[in-house]
């Protein structure tokens, strides 16, 4: 074989969004597959877990992991790439900070299986069958991996080299990162391939610095096309999001969602745009206040939308009920949209 | 000490740890009014100086309560007297937001409390801290860590903070 450099893509608790974005870089991924030995990738090769267990450790250059970490088997993955590859890379918003796998962290493993096992009303299991990571057989003990309370991030269980944001991650920065990979340019450990600015930078939209009165929803107004879309009420998560995406979603008069991540130095996200949205409320008293929240439902959905597992809090409360953990249930949470509890 | 498992017996001999930010201009002073009046009140503020309650980033509040804070009082001027004009106001509506937001991942929002006190109500600064950990007492120890524990056993590694 040759002395390519090898690379390795794996999935974790993701959508496969990350896998098409790879292809998103078009006839690059040419120069891809000639510039390296594909080592691993399951959603397109056929190596296997051995495959990899056999390598030594080090002998792939690069790992690009996509997917949170919420069972063991996504763990027991993390922990064989990182042994077995020199350059780890979190590849997209789920390995980075959580995503959407990461907004199960509102709830816990065991309410979970209730929901989806008993509760939702797609589900028809009269006997009631949930998985269990041992099921003994007449053949022997059958295991399945186990299911955690808390979705974890890449960096949460094992040391990551360089991040990728967004979901999914823009090919212009998927190539950046081949690139600087191929070139062996390398950015300090530990860095972030984007950019360091925030979605306001990109947006063309204009901003007024205007003080909202209240809040609406997407389906409630037509925005002005020019204009900031915050400035006019629809909550925006731009101000507080990593650049990258070229303002994608304010372009379409929809509302930053965040999934690139907070801007550089941002520690929490979700404490981030609390703050810039107290700056442009336009209220002095409580009361008044209250109205123009009572217009914004469901604020740690929107604000931790892709960062719940990597921001300061990582997850709910967990109580303690007969030996059991549980998250803090909805409708003991005051202040919630009443609408959001049935 | 007081002993706080009377309120709740999760308590045991701990007493409860709430982190103050306290406004330079107005409830710092009443803190220190409080103290060379030799007012009593209970022992479970730290007190931190900040400027101005409007330089209070939400993250503060956010990493006391997860290194093991059991609550955080929010101290400012009153409405109207911010030394910098709207610095209070904006405290105001993040943490009216930071509470709901709170209250969605389980925290319940009596454990971050803002409140006002001039320079000179060294009165009110005690009278606020002694209802603050009598409501942070009767609602038991938050300790942050524990949601993490179980499931997170390499948490220690990477974690930039």
């Amino acid at each position: 074989m040759s002395a390519k450099p090898k690379l390795a893509v794996y999935w974790a608790s993701s959508c496969g969004g990350c896998e098409i974005a790879i292809l998103a870089i078009h006839e690059k991924i040419l120069d891809v597959a000639a510039a390296f030995d594909l080592v691993f990738w399951p959603c397109v090769l056929d190596f296997k877990k051995a495959d990899v267990a056999a390598m030594a450790d080090g002998e792939i250059d690069v790992t690009l992991f996509n997917g949170a970490i919420r069972t063991e088997e996504n763990a027991e993955m993390a922990h064989l790439l990182r042994k077995k590859s020199k350059v780890l890379v979190a590849y997209g918003s789920c390995a980075m900070e959580g995503c959407i796998p990461g907004l199960a962290n509102f709830a816990d493993r065991k309410h979970m299986m209730q929901y989806i096992y008993h509760d939702a009303p797609t589900v028809d299991n009269p006997e009631g069958v949930e998985p269990q990571p041992q099921t003994t057989v007449p053949e022997g003990t059958l295991t399945l991996p186990a299911y955690w309370d808390t979705v974890k991030t890449l960096d949460q269980v094992v040391p990551v080299d360089y991040y990728l944001p967004g979901c999914p991650p823009e090919a212009k920065w998927t190539q950046a990162a081949v690139e600087a990979i191929m070139s062996g340019q390398l950015p300090p450990p530990g860095s972030v391939i984007g950019m360091d600015v925030t979605v306001c930078d990109e947006c063309p939209r204009e901003r007024e610095e205007k003080k909202i009165k209240r809040f609406y929803r997407p389906q409630e107004i037509i925005p002005d096309p020019n204009k900031c879309l915050l400035d006019q009420g629809l909550l925006c998560m731009g101000i507080a999001t990593r650049a990258g995406c070229g303002a994608l979603c304010p372009s379409v008069n929809m509302g930053c969602r965040g999934c690139y991540g907070p801007n550089v130095d941002v520690v929490d996200g979700g404490a981030r745009m609390i703050s810039a949205i107290g700056s442009v409320i336009d209220a002095k008293t409580p009361e008044e206040i209250d109205a123009v929240l009572d217009t914004l439902p469901d604020p740690a959905g929107y604000f931790y939308r892709f960062g719940l597992a990597h921001s300061m809090l990582r997850r709910t409360a967990l109580v303690r009920e007969n030996g059991d953990r549980r998250a803090q249930p909805l409708e003991e949470v005051p202040h919630l949209d009443p609408k959001l509890k049935t | 000490m007081a002993d706080y498992s009377q309120f709740n017996p999760a308590w045991g001999d701990r007493a409860p740890v709430i982190i103050g930010f306290l406004c330079n201009w107005c409830s710092y002073r009443a803190a220190d009014l409080a103290g060379t009046s030799r007012f009593g009140y209970p022992a479970t503020l730290r007190d931190i100086r900040i400027m101005c309650t409007g330089r209070l980033d939400p993250t503060f509040v956010v990493k006391a309560l997860r290194e093991g804070a059991d609550g955080v009082l929010v101290m400012g001027c009153h409405p109207g007297q911010c030394h910098y004009e709207e610095g209070n106001y904006k405290a105001m509506r993040r943490i009216a937001l930071l509470q709901r937001t709170l209250a969605q991942l389980g925290v319940h929002p009596d454990r971050v409390q803002l409140a006002w006190a001039s320079a000179a109500q060294g009165g009110i600064f005690t009278e606020t801290v002694k209802e603050m950990t009598e409501k942070v007492a009767r609602l038991g120890p938050m300790q942050w860590r524990d949601n993490l524990e179980e499931t997170a056993p390499h948490q220690e590694e990477g974690v930039p903070l």
